[in-house]
């Protein structure tokens, strides 16, 4: 974890109530080796004027060359509000990386990977494909679900990245009409159990307990939790949960746990 | 090297139940875990020391989520004492405190019962690590025990009196606000054995969210701490240090130097940084740093002679 002062490149709305903010991290050394370490699935935790606890985002991307990281942030409360508000020059006092992140230990050349984002839990799922595909994986399959058409975001650069981008909303107004698990079930029709290797997935918590029904069996499939944080790096307990290895932290054990120790 | 005058004339040791401290400043508990977090961040030896997390007979889940809920200048809790149980302390983190932490630690104590409390102090009264009991007779989090022994002073003194009498270490008690007069609790503990007083543990508090016109905390009330108490945790050490004759740590709502400095004017020999932990995970180095400067724009050149005033 490192203490860094980002400088607001961008902060631009891109869909209904959605913001996605671009930072400019300090170019030296130490911050380089930070952004060589930095996981797809990790947050940070940024202070705001006027807001006493600091406001846990996901990392959308990143890139360790410019060292500049992006994050998507849909406006929910008070600190989001000030976000929205913040323009390019504006300097924020961030806490990062943060939390486990997702476990690629089990991809790499050949692995076919599901990726499946819901509303504002599509941010982390870009990078994690960006990455995954650099490392060989076969054209991952992404399922984006968004209520409606004016929520919905990162089309295209899904689709600039080379995924296969399934697109669903509930109302259909944009892509086909349904739940991001309609989806994996009409893929399962069409291609088989083996249309994946294993599934990435960030979203609301009815979506994540769906979408691990829906998924085959016997496939790892990892999934990003949220909860309301006190401290993001493991030191208050503010938002533990139980699960069949035992407590953990969601801000440092998770966010991302394995299906199989989730107890829903 | 040739140190400036404000280094020179600084002097910050002081002590605490005859435990000396190279400082004043000690991380509360509930903010700072077993040490573990940040000693990866700074050598936490920098520390005059800190309270570990509050620390019961058996395991503890603690309370349902969400919570924590963010406050203006502040912060609620309902954790409701989450921790490994003193066995699991004892085999496990102390061990690994040892390997960064040289100095002595504080022991935050937690139970349901008199009893409970005796057999947490028993269990820790072999480690040479643990150099305070600090009883947690305040914790509103829990159903049974926490706060509701720290609002009856007969409750608070049986407490006291069950953990004295197992322990040769300094008993510590740590009071809750949460009351008409903290100064009748703070006599009944110096009465019942208790060496020291910490003083304060969170302020019972609430938040509701307009949208879904429900308390924020899934236990709906929880306790409030960070720098908005900071003025009600003065008045209470201050009032304390006017009533008993054993040392008082001051906790609640410190984030500067020149709140350790006020706090320690209030009477405190010590003081806690709680919330703050939590939101700059290096606010206690950067205290402890800042303090010989701003003990020379005050013209302290001694913590010890401030506490002894």
């Amino acid at each position: 974890m490192r203490n860094d002062i980002g400088t607001i490149i961008t902060n631009e709305r891109i869909a209904a109530g959605t913001y996605e903010m671009v930072l400019q991290m300090p170019q030296n050394q130490e911050v380089r080796q930070a952004f060589g370490q930095v996981r797809p699935g990790q947050f940070i935790n940024l202070k705001l004027e006027g807001h006493y606890l600091r406001r846990p985002i996901s990392i959308c991307d990143w890139d360790e060359e410019t060292q500049v990281l992006s994050i998507i942030y849909k406006v929910v409360g008070t600190g989001t509000e000030t976000m929205s508000r913040m323009s390019h020059g504006e300097a924020l006092d961030l806490l990062w990386p943060l939390g486990n992140g997702y476990d690629l230990s089990e991809t790499g050349t050949g692995f076919h990977p599901l990726l499946i984002g819901g509303g504002a839990g599509v941010p982390p799922m870009f990078g994690l494909c960006r990455r995954l595909i650099r490392e060989g994986a076969v054209s991952p399959t992404v399922i984006l679900g968004f209520r409606r058409a004016e929520d919905a975001f990162y089309r295209d650069r899904f689709e600039e990245l080379g995924a296969r981008l399934i697109l669903m909303t509930e109302d259909g107004s944009m892509g086909s009409k349904g739940f991001v698990t309609d989806a994996m079930k009409a893929l399962e029709k069409e291609e088989g159990r083996e249309y994946c290797d294993g599934f990435f997935a960030c979203g609301p918590e009815a979506m994540l307990r769906a979408v691990d029904q829906a998924a085959p069996e016997g496939i790892p499939g990892y999934m990003s939790f949220e909860e309301r944080m006190g401290c993001g790096f493991g030191a208050c307990m503010g938002c533990s949960c139980k699960t069949r290895y035992g407590n953990k932290r969601i801000c440092k054990d998770g966010p991302v746990l394995e299906r199989r120790e989730i107890i829903w | 090297m040739v140190k400036g005058a404000a280094e020179q004339a600084a002097d910050l040791r002081t002590s605490l139940c005859g435990i000396q401290l190279d400082n004043p400043v000690l991380a509360a508990s509930g903010t700072f875990g077993y040490g573990r977090e940040f000693a990866e961040l700074y050598d936490i030896n920098i520390l005059g020391s800190f309270s570990f997390k509050g620390t019961t007979p058996e395991p503890r889940f603690g309370n349902p989520t969400p919570r924590i809920a963010d406050c203006s200048q502040g912060m609620l809790n309902s954790v409701g004492l989450q921790n490994p149980g003193v066995d699991a302390v004892v085999r496990e983190e102390l061990p690994a405190l040892a390997k960064v932490f040289r100095k002595k630690v504080m022991a935050n104590v937690c139970g349901g019962s008199p009893e409970d409390y005796a057999l947490v102090a028993e269990k820790l009264e072999h480690c040479d690590q643990v150099g305070w009991l600090e009883v947690n007779i305040s914790c509103p989090n829990v159903k049974s025990g926490g706060m509701a022994f720290g609002t009856d002073p007969r409750a608070a003194a049986e407490v006291i009196a069950a953990v004295r009498k197992v322990t040769k270490k300094p008993v510590i008690a740590k009071l809750s606000p949460n009351v008409t007069d903290i100064t009748e609790i703070a006599r009944a503990c110096e009465a019942a054995g208790a060496d020291g007083l910490t003083a304060i543990n969170t302020l019972l508090g609430m938040r509701i969210d307009l949208k879904s016109r429900r308390p924020v905390l899934a236990r709906e009330m929880g306790g409030f701490s960070g720098p908005a108490v900071f003025p009600v945790a003065l008045r209470c050490v201050w009032q304390i240090c006017r009533a008993v004759d054993i040392p008082v740590v001051g906790c609640g709502g410190i984030s500067t130097a020149r709140d350790v400095l006020e706090m320690m004017m209030a009477g405190a020999s010590a003081v806690q940084v709680g919330s703050q932990n939590l939101v700059d995970p290096y606010a206690c180095r950067d205290i402890i740093e800042a303090l010989p400067a701003a003990m020379e724009r005050y013209g302290i050149r001694s913590l010890q002679e401030l506490a002894d005033r």
